[in-house]
């Protein structure tokens, strides 16, 4: 081996700093007009569609009311007493029932990506469960369960679960197989591996899971909540049913855009939870 | 592994290989991909592989990092291998600092401990202002420089690098070999790095072995005496690379040439 004829440390002062630094990227202004001119663009639409419905006279007044008889009984709900508990109830519903399918959806999931034998079993088992259509599930959940919250818990945990699931498995098969590699390099292997290369790596598709199931848990409880009716305990969907019984189509509409507002709110919640992972990984577009 | 004791045991640093012979794939699609191989790599040494396309030099150095076994054969590593490859793979969650610093919990590094070390890394290999930067904010070049300070703190006796600036631009990658070669000079580890490139097989390596394919095997050695620093566009180093690429070229003619590509 030959000595080196210039030392190291003189090499390295006159090396230069490479050319390539990165752009520095500040905040966009148009982001926030994005996030939230978007949503008032579409509600304006769908506010002029209805009321053009209206004013063409395809239903009278007392079946399809408009949009300022919707609002003006939407600001009276507001004020309501038995609206809160009925809201909380629901929402109540929603977040126990979520979050039990996301245990069981993520144990489920981890399990079936980390074994082969699981995998080919469970997983097209959790393809079948989502093709159905959660509320099937109703008729047994009431056989088993009672008429009350279990039942209702039940199916909000089917309806949601399998997406759950899918999103951990669909994590880990999109990983590049070089991070896999990577781990064995680095000496990172089973629980280790996890924690530190597998589940980070899967965590947007993961996420992109929860959304989807949340999507479900929600349309399942407004299901249940249609039909089933636990005596004292309404929620947001017996309301809804209360309203078509009385024949109060205004009601029934307010009632459907606070539905309606709930889920876009989740989405929303959900998409930016989403956008910040995918940014923060370079995956997001620039545009 | 059909291993038998060496009665004299392996330096740190050193890598021996004696009659390794890899087979992938079972029964009727059985390719052997390596045969015959022996090899010697001196402790500290910088050894260039060199070879056509296709003719294992991916699979000796995943043998040699340990990712997969010889099907017969030895092999022994004197140490700690570490691997680096043709693309960074950094974490893409995980700032240039923390990507460092997994290399150093995973080998049970206390917190505090592994976060100067990282930032003192990343110093080594001219990044220390990038220590919070995401992959994706950085450039090839500077991926590829994280890359190696995480190979420095697996602080390996060896270090495998797979055609590690296959895919820089001709500037990054000499400013790259200053780096390396600087990194290499006050280490003092093992290297194996594989390249498609003689004239920075020639910049870089004390000697360079030809690998011939099919199955691969090691056919040339050409030891580099010459001085460092080497400038990778002096005559020297054209001269010499010259010798190499005419003895690449009649290796791999003398094989189905459809089966070779070399650049
Ligand atoms: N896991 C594998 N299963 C089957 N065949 C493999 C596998 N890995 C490599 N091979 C085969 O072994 C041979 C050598 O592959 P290898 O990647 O080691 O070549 P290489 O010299 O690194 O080529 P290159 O210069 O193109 O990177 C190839 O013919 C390839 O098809
Ligand atoms: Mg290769």
């Amino acid at each position: 081996m030959t000595s080196p004829t210039t030392s190291s440390s003189e090499r390295l002062s006159r090396s230069r700093e490479p050319l390539d630094v990165p752009e520095p990227r500040g905040k966009r202004p148009l982001d926030a007009l994005r996030t939230f001119g978007a949503p008032v663009v579409a509600v304006a639409i769908f506010v002029t569609a209805w009321q053009l419905l209206v004013v063409s006279g395809w239903r009278p007044d007392y079946l399809l009311p408009g949009p300022a008889d919707v609002s003006e009984r939407l600001g009276t709900i507001l004020v309501d007493p038995e609206f809160w508990p009925a809201l909380a109830r629901t929402l109540s519903r929603a977040v126990v029932g979520f979050s039990v399918a996301v245990l069981i959806g993520t144990a489920i999931g981890l399990a079936a990506a980390g074994s082969r034998l699981l995998r080919a079993s469970i997983g097209s088992l959790i393809t079948g469960l989502q093709t159905m259509p959660s509320v099937v599930w109703f008729p047994l959940a009431i056989l088993l369960l009672g008429l009350g919250e279990q039942a209702i818990t039940m199916v909000v945990v089917l309806g949601a679960a399998p997406s759950i699931a899918n999103g951990v498995l669909s994590g880990v098969d999109q990983l590049p197989p070089a991070y896999f590699r990577l781990g064995r390099v680095l000496g990172a292997r089973r629980a280790r591996l996890y924690r530190h290369i597998v589940i980070p790596g899967a965590l947007p598709a993961y996420v992109a899971g929860l959304n989807q199931g949340w999507a479900f848990a929600w349309r399942s409880l407004m299901a249940g909540e249609l039909l089933v009716l636990i005596p004292g305990a309404s929620g947001l969907g017996n309301r809804l049913a209360f309203s078509q019984e009385f024949g109060d189509a205004t009601g029934l509409l307010a009632h459907m855009i606070v539905i309606l507002v709930i889920g876009m709110i989740a989405d929303r919640l959900f998409s930016a939870w989403s956008l910040h992972l995918r940014r923060g990984r370079g995956l997001a577009a620039d545009r | 592994m059909t291993t038998t004791q060496p009665v004299v045991p392996l330096a740190h640093g050193a890598v021996r290989l004696r009659g390794v012979r890899k087979v992938f794939g079972g029964r009727s699609a059985a390719v052997t991909v390596l045969q015959d191989l022996d090899l010697d790599v001196a402790p500290g040494e910088f050894l260039a592989v060199v070879g056509g396309s296709g003719c294992g030099k991916s699979t000796l150095l995943s043998l040699v990092a340990g990712l997969t076994d010889p099907t017969s054969g030895t092999l022994e590593v004197g140490g700690k291998v570490a691997l680096m490859f043709q693309e960074a793979t950094l974490l893409p969650w995980l700032t240039a600092a923390r990507n460092v610093e997994l290399a150093l919990e995973l080998q049970g590094v206390g917190r505090s401990e592994r976060r100067d070390r990282a930032r003192h890394l990343l110093g080594r290999v001219r990044l220390g202002r990038y220590a919070e930067k995401r992959p994706h904010e950085l450039s090839g070049g500077m991926r590829q420089r994280v890359a190696l300070a995480r190979v420095l703190a697996q602080d390996a006796a060896v270090v495998c690098m797979d055609e590690p600036l296959g895919a820089l631009d001709a500037l990054t990658r000499d400013q790259m070999h200053d780096l390396v070669e600087d990194i290499w000079l006050e280490s003092r580890f093992t290297v194996l790095f594989v390249t498609h490139n003689v004239r920075e097989a020639v910049r870089l390596a004390d000697r360079a072995i030809l690998m011939g394919g099919r199955p691969g095997r090691v056919v040339d050695d050409h030891p580099n005496p010459m001085p460092r620093p080497r400038v990778m566009d002096s005559p020297a180093v054209a001269t010499r690379a010259g010798t190499l690429t005419q003895s690449l070229k009649e290796e791999v003619a003398s094989h189905d040439q459809s089966d070779y590509f070399v650049i």
